[in-house]
């Protein structure tokens, strides 16, 4: 489930680096925790975005979680099927309901991300 | 408050088998969800969700002058319930806010049953104990019974296989002592989620196997567990208030939308503030609100009229029934008309409301 091409924050969000971007979602662990997943605020194109930084959120039937970026950067392309669609994040966190790509402004920024067997005992521990 | 010091029901291996998300609420370690709040909910409005509401608190009056001190408690109209009748009614401190809000239950005319919040249990015994100056034993049985509520419109065929009581005999607000399974139980169909509905009191050890047993019976109706998740967003659909969220010690009745539950014709404790608010008016009024812009109204959020401070969201959620994300509000009362243009401030953004009539949801009879 935890892929080791992806990296991962203590917030449980994931990101997957390609060249110059990244890729940007919530971990299947954050869905989980949420439940059904019914809002999603997300930056806009062009917005810049912060390492550890609040950059959106998304809302439960019960909860509203603030979504922190990964990584830091501009903010190249949004998924907005995502605003009709919020239980896409339930269904697909780690494919289909990516959140943003953000081009990197500091690509070595994830070697200080968890990877996926560090994420899944901080996981387990918590 | 750590884990090792929540309080549990006799359910909660069950719950924890089941996979149930687990949460401190008030105190008690409690299930949040099992299959998902939104799949819980729709049960419950399709066809019947089983819920562990054991965390609520029983207290008794009994003695020759049980009725004076209850009616005396109690802002409702406790001399018109007959025996096997329950009855919503508020507690109040004597400057008019709420202690809890409670269900009565008269079993017999020296005795009545009541059924009141979790988180309150002990402050109520204390309250109900320091207004008795009457010959009335007053009695503290939360350990005595455990609560299981089957609710939606399948859950009389559900209870129904479990007992030779007709349960078609007990209408709304009523109740019986029978047996469900061979458990002695009190069988009252009243409920907190705008369906058809059965409250069962049962000792503590019949809870587990009369638990089983009830998802059995419910089986060929798809039964689903349900959390305190679905009780919510159930109950703010049928414009139930919840404590702690529209009442509280600094709330009334009056402003709470609650009048019609107090009886004015008679003597009762914190009647001075009601009977001048009925007279002169409230400042404050419990309002619906519907979400008209992209938002969910939230607990707490406060909320803009013509762009001042004029109230707060006193309960807001997603409503799965209605697919629109609703609320309740108080609002100043000169302004607190329904269709009124409101504005929820989300995360530090205005987003635009309606004020709306409650219940937003009502069962077709």
């Amino acid at each position: 489930m935890y892929s080791d091409q992806y990296r991962y924050t203590k917030e449980h969000e994931w990101v997957l680096v390609d060249g110059p971007t990244g890729t940007v979602g919530i971990t299947h662990h954050a869905q989980s925790e949420l439940g059904d997943i019914v809002y999603v605020d997300l930056p806009k194109a062009g917005a810049l975005v912060t390492q550890g930084k609040a950059m959106g959120s998304v809302e439960s039937v019960k909860a509203v979680s603030d979504i922190y970026s990964p990584v830091t950067g501009e903010v190249v392309e949004v998924n907005n099927a995502l605003v009709t669609a919020p239980e896409k994040l339930n269904e697909d966190p780690h494919g289909q309901a990516w959140l943003v790509k953000v081009k990197l402004s500091s690509p070595d920024e994830v070697n200080g991300l968890m990877s996926a067997s560090d994420y899944q005992s901080y996981i387990g521990a918590s | 408050m750590s884990a090792a010091s929540l309080q549990r029901t006799p359910l909660f291996e069950i719950h924890k088998n089941l996979g149930a998300k687990l949460i401190d609420f008030g105190g008690w370690e409690m299930p949040v969800q099992y299959s998902g709040i939104i799949d819980e909910h729709h049960a419950v409005r399709k066809a019947v969700g089983l819920f562990d509401v054991s965390h609520m608190g029983e207290i008794e009056i009994r003695g020759p002058q049980a009725f004076d001190l209850i009616n005396y408690a109690a802002t409702s109209a406790v001399s018109k319930i007959a025996i096997g009748q329950a009855q919503y009614a508020g507690l109040l401190y004597e400057h008019g806010g709420f202690v809890d809000d409670i269900l009565i239950y008269k079993v017999a005319d020296n005795h009545y049953f009541l059924c009141v919040n979790a988180s309150n249990q002990l402050k109520d015994f204390e309250h109900i104990r320091s207004i008795n100056r009457w010959d009335a034993e007053v009695t503290f049985s939360s350990a005595s019974y455990a609560q299981l509520a089957v609710q939606g419109p399948k859950a009389a065929a559900t209870v129904q296989k479990l007992t030779s009581v007709d349960l078609s005999t007990i209408r709304y607000y009523r109740f019986t002592d029978g047996a469900v399974c061979g458990f002695p139980a009190r069988i009252a169909r009243t409920g907190y989620t705008g369906e058809d509905c059965f409250e069962l009191f049962v000792a503590p050890e019949s809870a587990a196997p009369l638990w089983s047993q009830l998802m059995q019976a419910g089986e060929e109706f798809q039964i689903r567990a349900c959390g305190l998740g679905a009780r919510n967003t159930l109950r703010l659909e049928a414009g139930m208030a919840l404590y702690g969220h529209e009442i509280d010690a600094t709330i009334t009745p009056i402003e709470a939308g609650l009048a019609r539950n107090v009886d004015f014709s008679k003597s009762f404790h914190g009647e001075q503030t009601c009977r001048r608010q009925m007279e002169q008016g409230v400042t404050r009024k419990l309002m619906g609100l519907q979400m008209r812009g992209r938002g969910i109204a939230r607990d707490g959020y406060e909320i803009h009229i013509d762009g001042a401070p004029a109230g707060w969201v006193t309960s807001g959620s997603p409503s799965p029934t209605l697919n629109l994300h609703i609320g309740m509000c108080y609002l100043p009362a000169s302004q607190a008309e329904i269709g009124r243009t409101i504005h929820v401030i989300v995360r530090g953004q205005p987003v635009e409301a309606v004020t709306v009539p409650t219940p937003f949801y009502k069962r077709a009879k």
